[in-house]
């Protein structure tokens, strides 16, 4: 029940922000965030009674740790059914702290039709943690919508000046896909009841089919298109770029920092249970879309002058090795995805808050007119240069720990492949210090009256930056949680050879 | 006649008495409130009848009609239908000047025809039916006849739906000829599916065409973005819905009786019309500034999803396809009402406010109606949490369980073009809002249209009352 409460609060706390705008301007800020703080309280409740060893999940054990299941549309064997194991915690943990962080950062920023933003806001973050609980593959579906509608409002009502484009674009690329998901699901539940007779769309009586080799190909194929898409890695990634070019601060943060984690989340869940066979005959193929993220992001971040274009770019490149690990299939390879999941959450969404506070002060996120700022800001800068440094892969920082188990899993697994995705290491220095030199170092273009960081920016900016360097030095109270459930992804591929 | 088979009939009985009853007060006074409360009043109580009807079903009244829980349930579908589009007319007409009284009584003969269509089981009952709901419709799309494009609308309908008729005449006699009887079922066992004659399939060819045009399947759609734009809305609520449901009705029991289902040609048929249907009307929607053109042409592609559990009945039993169909018919009644209705209610004057560039900036004036125009936009679209997500998920069940890839693909593809043209009405009422004065929303119009758009919710987030519902009337229909 717990579960539902959880999506539950932020459903009702988002209608209730709405009606908080009559109340005074700031009012929905403050519910969206005592909403939050609520959510957050019960997930580290979660945490903390189920240490040391949430998980068993996966195709040996069912026993969930937190279940909750009723029927909805008994006709077709559709039950509304949350669970949580470790790895859904690790997600949802970062859903609500991010969601926390987008509500602080864009306080000031949005001054126009402030409750119906946290009501989308709000919203947005309900459908994402539906999409991390769901195990009944109707309701995934379900919330996998649920979230784009009120994100695509975020973009097309208090994004920039292209808002429009990028939001029909988000919408589309997103929409498609998904129904080619929607036609490979019930594909899926269409060949269990071939063989049972009766409708089924829950997860563990999914998993272990007997599919004909061809039509587990393309069922795989249709999960797999939807949720690169959502990664997104190429050759589905042009409408990131414009989706977080034109979004306001907080749906940057949202989409970067959980939006783009349930596209992994789907491969991990979803992709490669159900799949096994399938999914390990494509892994050649996905892993070499990897890479090309990796490289075409990060040679594409390069010559950006827009500096959210710039960091969406890396995004795309930081998800190529999301992808490699994935697809590497070993536990060092997942255990360092779910970790790059993770830092890359944080980094880029802190980031995006930066690019953010920038164009709220600067009205511009072009880099050409920036340059010295770090005599003006200083504050601002140095943050900026902890995450970019981040970014870049600095062992005692989050996403080294991701990237350095995906190289080493990946390894075992296609030594071409890593030494192609190895380079990203060499070109996300490149990228990421060429912005810091561009926006604080360079020759300044243009006189600025700029103000630093105040008291709220520092503190949103501080919990990143301790989320950060705990990551970074102990991962391993990350990893114990996610352990049991990639054990068992590990087990799969294992007990198939 | 046996006084169960009267019961039976007693909706048609009813709606023809208030057709009469209304018709008389007309005579007596001229009010146009008074007609307005007699219509109503003539629905509610045939709405009334239909829970007397439905415990000793089903029920064969004469050769011509049978009620059964299907026919019933188009039958609610109808009359709460003709409900909300009276309380649409109400406040539409009464601002305009000339006569509007005897708009309620074609309303009701069309009501009595849409009625006497989904109970048919004969030709003669089909052609009856049609052929009532039709005529009183002309007169309708053409009402506002000071308007052109209202009277342009009306002979368009006029002219194509009676060579459409012809067709269907012509079809069903030549279908008698081979039978020799005109009851559906009849078809089924003079012989086996596999060894009809070419004189049946080029019959039974005529009659598809002839309905394609009721239904404005591609490539028997030239008349519909004209009429849809030239009528009243509400009259164009009308078209939308009764008079597309209930021939898709009719046809979905004429498959299901005749099991025509089987024959292969036909299959080819259908799904050419449903694959050019959904990606015409989707293409063709794409470029328009109107509203109701715009909507117009996504019903056009809706027929065409609506095709497909058609195609899948080859394969699969009669059950699965009635039951999509149903549902699909049932959100599709209640979203495309909803579309319609909105811009009904939306009407300043004589003005409708058909310009999507109207809408703009509605989010910010009129938050309730565009929120409730958003959802209905949003459920034909597809979108979850609507009635039209479970709907799609209904075509996809179907489709997919008879693997129809190709379909699923134009399917997914439609879909995606229809959801652009969705989004830019949508995103046009994001927009800033502009100097322009909308209307005060009539109290019960817009009550009924708020009324529907919690049953879109509703339907959409728990949908197993009437997915159960519809479940097991299609297992009735189906043995």
């Amino acid at each position: 029940m717990i579960l539902v409460w959880l999506i539950l609060i932020l459903l009702l706390g988002g209608g209730l922000a709405w009606l908080g705008e009559r109340w005074g301007s700031k009012m929905p800020g403050w519910i969206s965030v005592a909403v939050l703080a609520f959510d957050l309280v019960l997930v580290a409740g979660i945490w903390v009674v189920s240490e040391p060893s949430l998980a068993l999940t996966g195709a040996q054990d069912q026993s969930w740790n937190f279940d909750f299941e009723v029927p909805w549309i008994a006709r077709f064997g559709i039950n509304f059914h949350l669970a949580m194991d470790g790895l859904s915690l690790l997600l949802v943990a970062l859903t609500v702290f991010l969601g926390m962080m987008a509500v602080a950062s864009s306080w000031t920023e949005i001054t126009e039709r402030v409750g119906f933003f946290h009501f989308n806001l709000l919203w947005t973050l309900a459908g994402v943690l539906g999409v991390f609980l769901a195990l009944d593959l109707f309701l995934f579906f379900f919330f996998w919508e649920m979230m784009i509608i009120p994100m695509f409002l975020l973009i097309a009502i208090w994004g920039h000046e292209n808002r429009i484009y990028a939001a029909i674009k988000f919408f589309l690329f997103t929409q498609v896909t998904s129904l080619l998901m929607l036609a490979a699901i019930l594909g899926l539940v269409y060949a269990r009841f071939r063989t049972t007779g009766t409708f089924s769309f829950d997860y563990s009586d999914l998993l272990n089919l007997e599919l004909e080799p061809t039509l587990a190909v393309w069922l795989m194929l249709g999960f797999f298109i939807a949720f690169v898409t959502k990664l997104p890695g190429v050759p589905f990634h042009t409408w990131l770029p414009d989706a977080h070019t034109q979004a306001p601060t907080a749906g940057s943060v949202i989409l970067a920092g959980v939006l783009l984690k349930t596209g992994a989340y789907g491969l991990l869940r979803f992709v490669i249970p159900l799949f096994p066979d399938a999914a390990q005959s494509f892994a050649p193929v996905a892993m070499t879309l990897g890479v090309v993220s990796i490289l075409y992001g990060a040679h594409l971040a390069f010559a950006q002058n827009d500096m959210k274009r710039l960091v969406a770019y890396t995004s795309i490149s930081h998800m190529g090795f999301i992808l490699v690990g994935i697809f590497a299939w070993n536990e060092w390879a997942l255990q360092g995805a779910v970790m790059t999941m993770l830092a890359h959450g944080i980094s880029s969404a802190a980031l995006f808050i930066i690019a953010g506070a920038l164009q709220e002060r600067m009205h511009t996120r072009d880099m050409r007119r920036m340059g010295g700022l770090w005599a003006e800001v200083p504050r601002l800068a140095a943050i900026a240069l902890f995450f970019s440094i981040a970014a870049l892969g600095m062992p005692g920082l989050g996403n080294f720990i991701g990237e350095f188990l995906v190289l080493i899993g990946a390894y075992q697994a296609d030594v071409t492949m890593t030494v192609l995705a190895a380079l990203g290491l060499i070109a996300a220095p490149v990228y990421s210090l060429i912005l810091v030199q561009k926006v604080f170092h360079a020759e300044p273009r243009e006189p600025h009256r700029l103000w630093d960081f105040g008291r709220r920016e520092m503190t949103v900016m501080g919990f990143m930056i301790v989320a950060m360097v705990w990551m970074g030095v102990y991962p391993q109270s990350m990893l114990d949680l996610s352990a049991p459930v990639l054990d068992n992804l590990d087990q799969l591929v294992r007990f198939r050879n | 006649m046996t006084p169960e088979s009267l019961l039976a009939l007693l909706p048609i009985i009813s709606s023809a008495t208030a057709s009469i009853v209304v018709m008389l007060g007309i005579a007596v006074r001229r009010s146009h409130r008074q007609t307005v409360n007699l219509t109503l009043l003539g629905l509610i109580a045939t709405l009334a009848t239909l829970p007397v009807v439905c415990g000793s079903l089903p029920v064969q009244a004469t050769p011509l009609i049978i009620m059964d829980s299907f026919s019933v349930l188009f039958i609610a579908l109808i009359l709460i239908t003709g409900i909300v589009v009276t309380l649409l007319c109400r406040s539409y007409f009464a601002g305009l000047e000339s006569e509007n009284e005897e708009l309620y009584l074609l309303l009701l003969t069309a009501i009595l025809g849409a009625v006497v269509l989904v109970s048919s089981r004969h030709f003669a009952a089909l052609f009856l039916g049609l052929e009532t709901l039709s005529v009183s419709l002309f007169a309708m799309i053409a009402y506002t006849v000071r308007s052109d494009f209202s009277l342009e609308a009306g002979v368009k309908y006029l002219i194509l739906s009676g060579i459409s008729s012809s067709f269907l005449l012509f079809g069903s006699a030549l279908i008698y000829a081979e039978f020799g009887s005109l009851v559906f079922s009849d078809m089924l066992n003079a012989a086996g599916v596999s060894d009809w004659s070419p004189v049946t399939a080029v019959g039974l060819s005529m009659v598809v065409v002839g309905l394609a045009f009721k239904l404005s399947l591609v490539p028997f759609h030239l008349w519909t973005s004209d009429v849809y734009q030239g009528a009243p809305a509400p009259v164009t609520a009308f078209v939308a819905t009764v008079s597309k449901g209930a021939v898709f009705a009719l046809l979905l029991r004429y498959f299901a009786d005749a099991n025509v289902f089987q024959h292969y040609p036909v299959h080819l048929v259908v799904s050419l019309l449903a694959m050019a249907s959904i990606l015409a009307g989707n293409f063709l929607a794409l470029k328009q500034d109107d509203l109701k053109r715009l909507l117009a042409y996504s019903s056009i592609a809706h027929m065409g999803y609506l095709l497909i559990p058609f195609v899948a009945g080859v394969s699969l039993g009669k059950e699965v396809v009635i039951e999509s169909l149903s549902f699909y018919l049932v959100a599709y009644f209640i979203t495309t009402l909803g579309a319609f209705g909105m811009i009904s209610v939306m009407t300043n004057g004589a003005n409708e406010m058909t310009d999507i560039a109207d809408y703009r900036g509605l989010f910010w004036k009129r938050p309730c109606s565009a929120l409730l125009l958003t959802a209905i936009l949003l459920s034909l679209a597809g979108i979850p949490l609507t009635a039209g997500f479970i709907a799609k998920f209904y075509i996809f069940y179907a489709g997919v369980q008879a693997a129809l890839w190709p379909l699923i693909f134009v399917l997914v593809i439609g879909s995606g073009i229809g959801l652009y043209y969705y989004l830019r009405v949508i995103v046009a009422m994001m927009d800033e809002p502009q100097p322009l004065k909308y209307a005060e929303e009539p109290l019960g119009a817009f009550l009924a249209l708020t009324g529907l758009g919690a049953l879109l919710i509703i339907i959409g987030v728990y949908p197993a009352p009437l997915s159960d519902l519809i479940y097991q009337i299609a297992r009735t229909l189906g043995v």
